[in-house]
């Protein structure tokens, strides 16, 4: 990329790819201390169940275990979470889910913590088990907090819709149902706790956000912010996954490891993982639109219901981004938007990439494509003529006056795969075994975020005095390249190269409480202050440069690791001189960035606000063919465009987006993590199936760059919005091939080719031997190897 | 548990070692030899994370007893550069950006290689295949798949 900047748009080395190809990085489950002991979970044998009595006794007295701890144990708060404080480090007196822990161990090997856990006894009075949201929110209903299973509803009127249906002249009237999905991130969760040297505790592990993961440990202890200690392992995937999971395995940790004196580490095995972790939400989706016959939509009626598993978790903020973006980017003058979530025995449901957009955007972009069914044109031509405009007012009110690149994005993937002749070719095809159809989505969604909370984050530039860097901030990088970005724009403001720039994990201790790195704002945030940062260090240099040289300050530019001429370029010292002499001089060379959001508002009660301080525009574009006779679908075209604002990283937008249509896909295709009566059916990888390199196609990636003011050198996200269009986008043109529309993703083989889903009649063969509780504490026996 | 004495080569050096007969030759890697570069995903052979070399063929080492290393050649991605001088694979992965979080790297790097040792030349389906029991969830492959193919280019040149 030609231009203004040397180092902003390549494709740069990811500044943590080295260790990663070389097998030196070290995640997890790599670090190991002296004297460490294996800490162990005993789950719930129950979806649902009164705890009568636990007796650790028989535990204690196995040699080699030196702590079995249960509820009564934690000293501190014994609850946490976010928004809501309901989730149990340990379940005292009642278990919600099968995920739930029940009392922890910790020995001086996984062997003897596993043969510990089969001799806890425990006495349960199993309860009713309510496993549907719809079915949990009626009267009669198994109640799992409080009052009522109904703890979210939020929000967004516009207008009028009677007066909208009236002035209808049909209207279209849907349900639409989505799965739970699991975050498959490759490396299973992990932590290793040490009791700190004066008292706390310091633990290293796969900790996405490690600040809100700090504040329940040193609730759970009852000590200040101070004592804990939480630093990331580089992290093998997260997608919003190693949040609360998390903050519960950091818990208990800490709690063994100051309890027992000695290091304790805590690993779960995929089957562990799979049964305790949170899901992507599963939603019901009741959508009404009018329409005029020309194809202007009047009125829009939506009703959503999020399952909200055992514990609030994330659903407070997931479903409110869903209410906010359930309209889709289109003009509607009369809206009425209704998202409720409530709790069942299912998994908790929390973040996940995309969080709270897949779901409606699978309803929207359906409908989408029903609307032009019904008025006679074509899925591009409706979405074109009710698509947002740079001006637009949004199903809130928010008026949208940066560049709304929806149309560009929108055109750019039509026209890649060729869509409008093929949609018309393949809608005129006759019957065959093979059909092949073309899909369309389109999305808008609103960065970082927005009207959740407080957006604010820090990252630290130190220049060492031989002109070297170190980097640091708040904001994570778990695999997405946030680390790359914010050294980048490092780079480019202090004029050297990458080379020079050494990144440092995160570390609760030695940086601000910079929020979550979630909602795609790593790069808007965290790489804003880095620019804040860099750019504090660079006015400082710049000023001893002008010392050093007698050249006004005003004529120095920092270039190609000199201190150059603005005007010449002409070279004057190098850039470690510079640092060299800058120390010397006693100047400060570390700069504290800190960058905090523009300012957003919400309105609660009446659904209404400015929700996000920017949006970001994307389309997706989907070729599949359908064998009609087995009901599969292989995608084997597919176009992804986003306006990310400035790819500051270009190799690393492209594979956002690669990533993002693969999840996606999986999304629209594959996976489901069922849970019939609360309980999972998939505990690894051998049934809960992921999308392989076989099944992903290539993917024809443009990058729409429209700078935005609100981002460093005009970047805005990406992470999220690549991996929220590939379903629809996959279903409408399975519509395309078919004829038949799909209401319930995944669209797998039953349901493409049946149009309904295979219930599962008894049991899988490894349930038929042993329970499910059984299966896990095997698993933990088989790999512990001797038991 | 009687322990069993193997001798064998891991990364180019012999080894004489008594395991547990019924230990996986990923925990062998990881927990007794300190080669933590191979990674645990799934233990029953379905993500790839923890591929290793058996003799030049990609192998999953959760699924491979430590006993039946004796008498064989194992490499892991420990073994794969060449002191600092990274494998041309290696260097590829960083020029395609094929490297996410990472924690598939390494078993893609294995089984990459195997698939070049043997197929010097292979198509677009065939590095597909070859990392089809790799999983990735952060890349989409695409640009694993590009990295691959694109080692072959260079030595093609060459």
């Amino acid at each position: 990329m030609a231009g203004k900047h040397k180092i902003i748009g390549n494709s740069e080395r990811r500044v943590d790819a080295w260790g990663k190809v070389t097998g030196r990085a070290k995640f997890a489950e790599d670090y190991n201390l002296g004297h460490q002991l294996w800490g162990s979970v005993l789950r719930s044998k129950h979806p649902h169940a009164k705890i009568l009595s636990i007796d650790t006794s028989q535990a204690m007295k196995l040699p080699g275990v030196e702590a079995v701890l249960t509820a009564k144990d934690i000293p501190g708060s014994k609850t946490f979470g976010i928004v809501l404080k309901n989730q149990q480090i340990l379940a005292e007196d009642r278990v919600r889910y099968l995920g739930d822990g029940v009392a922890l161990v910790a020995a001086t090997s996984k062997e003897i913590a596993a043969q510990a856990l089969s001799l806890i006894k425990i006495d349960y009075e199993p309860l009713p088990v309510v496993s549907d949201p719809e079915e949990a929110m009626k009267p009669g209903a198994p109640i799992l907090h409080d009052e009522k299973n109904e703890f979210i509803h939020h929000k967004v009127h516009k207008g009028d819709v009677a007066k909208g249906f009236a002035e209808a002249d049909f209207t279209i009237e849907r349900k639409f149902k989505t799965q739970f999905i699991e975050h498959s991130y490759i490396e299973p969760e992990c932590v290793l706790a040490e009791p700190g040297e004066q008292g706390g505790v310091e633990i290293i592990g796969s900790v996405q956000n490690l600040f809100s993961s700090r504040r329940s440990v040193a609730d759970a202890l009852n000590i200040p912010l101070n004592r804990v200690q939480i630093v990331q392992s580089t992290l093998g995937g997260s997608f919003g996954g190693k949040d609360e999971v998390m903050t519960s395995m950091c818990c208990r940790a800490a709690l063994l490891a100051t309890r027992t004196g000695k290091p304790v580490k805590m690993v779960n095995t995929r089957e562990e993982s799979m049964l305790e972790s949170y899901k992507r939400h599963p939603y019901v989706l009741y959508y009404r639109w009018g329409a005029k016959k020309e194809g202007t939509i009047t009125a829009m009626e939506i009703r959503c219901i999020a399952d909200g598993g055992a514990y609030a978790s994330m659903s407070p903020f997931v479903t409110w981004r869903s209410v906010v973006q359930a309209t889709g980017p289109y003009y509607c003058e009369n809206v009425k938007t209704d998202v409720y979530a409530a709790y069942t025995n299912n998994n908790y449901t929390g973040a996940m990439r995309g969080f709270g957009s897949p779901q409606v955007n699978f309803a929207i972009e359906s409908m989408m494509d029903e609307l032009a069914e019904e008025v006679g044109v074509s899925p591009l031509e409706i979405r074109l003529k009710n698509g947002f405009e740079t001006g637009a007012v949004t199903a809130t009110g928010q008026r949208l006056t940066h560049t709304v690149s929806l149309k560009e994005v929108l055109t750019k993937a039509a026209q890649a795969i060729e869509f409008d002749k093929k949609w018309n070719m393949y809608r005129a095809a006759g019957d065959g075994e093979k059909k092949r159809g073309v899909g369309l989505a389109c999305s808008y969604r609103g960065v970082s975020l927005g009207a959740e909370g407080a957006d604010a984050a820090e990252t630290i530039v130190s220049v060492q005095t031989d002109g070297s860097v170190i980097v640091s901030s708040g904001v994570t990088d778990m695999g997405q390249g946030a680390q790359t970005q914010m050294a980048q724009i490092t780079a480019e403001v202090l004029g050297i190269s990458m080379d020079r720039i050494q990144f440092l994990n995160t570390n609760t201790s030695r940086v601000a409480d910079s929020g979550p790195t979630v909602a795609s704002r790593g790069t808007i945030m965290g790489g804003s202050a880095a620019k804040n940062a860099a750019e504090k260090v660079r006015a400082t240099l710049l000023d001893v440069g002008a010392e050093m040289t007698g050249v006004d300050v005003s004529d120095l530019d920092l270039e190609d690791n000199y201190l150059v001429s603005a005007k010449t370029h002409e070279r004057m010292a190098s850039f470690s001189e510079l640092t060299a002499a800058c120390f010397n001089k006693g100047r400060p060379m570390t700069g504290l960035g800190w960058h905090k959001s523009p300012p957003t508002s919400w309105h609660e009660e009446e659904g209404h606000g400015e929700a996000y301080f920017t949006f970001v525009y994307g389309a997706n574009a989907a070729e599949v063919e359908v064998d009609t006779e087995t009901g599969k679908t292989d995608v084997i075209d597919f176009a992804s465009v986003h306006d990310v604002g400035k790819a500051i990283n270009r190799g690393m937008v492209v594979g956002q987006m690669c990533g993002g249509v693969a999840m996606g896909l999986g999304y629209g295709l594959l996976e489901e993590f069922e849970i019939e009566d609360a309980i999972p059916k998939q505990l690894n990888f051998d049934e809960y199936l992921i999308p392989t390199s076989m099944d992903v196609p290539r993917i024809k990636t443009i990058i729409v760059e429209n700078e935005d003011p609100a981002g460093p050198f005009g970047a805005k996200s990406v992470g999220e919005p690549t991996d929220e269009l590939a379903a629809p986008a996959i279903v409408n043109a399975i519509f395309n091939a078919t004829g038949k529309r799909i209401y319930e993703i995944p669209a797998n083989l039953e349901r493409v080719l049946l149009g309904h889903k295979l219930s599962r009649q008894g049991k899988r063969g490894s349930e038929q031997k042993t329970s499910i509780d059984a299966m896990v504490i095997d698993s933990c026996k088989i790999r512990g190897g001797k038991v | 548990m009687k322990l069993v004495l193997i001798r064998t080569t891991i990364n180019g050096r012999r080894y004489d070692l008594e395991v547990r007969p019924n230990m996986t030759l990923l925990d062998l890697l990881r927990d007794e030899l300190g080669l933590t570069g191979t990674k645990r995903g799934c233990e029953v052979g379905e993500c790839g994370a923890c591929t290793v070399l058996m003799n030049g063929q990609a192998v999953n080492s959760c699924l491979v007893l430590a006993p039946q290393i004796d008498c064989q050649e194992v490499l892991t991605v420990e073994g794969l550069a060449d002191g600092e001088k990274l494998h041309s694979l290696q260097e590829s992965f960083l020029d395609h950006d094929a490297v996410h979080c990472g924690f598939c790297t390494p078993g893609m790097l294995m089984s990459a290689k195997d698939l070049l040792d043997h197929t010097p030349d292979p198509s677009e389906h065939e590095v597909r295949t070859a990392i089809s029991g790799n999983l990735c969830r952060c890349s989409g492959y695409q640009q694993i798949v590009d990295a691959i193919k694109d080692v072959e280019g260079e030595k093609r040149k060459t």
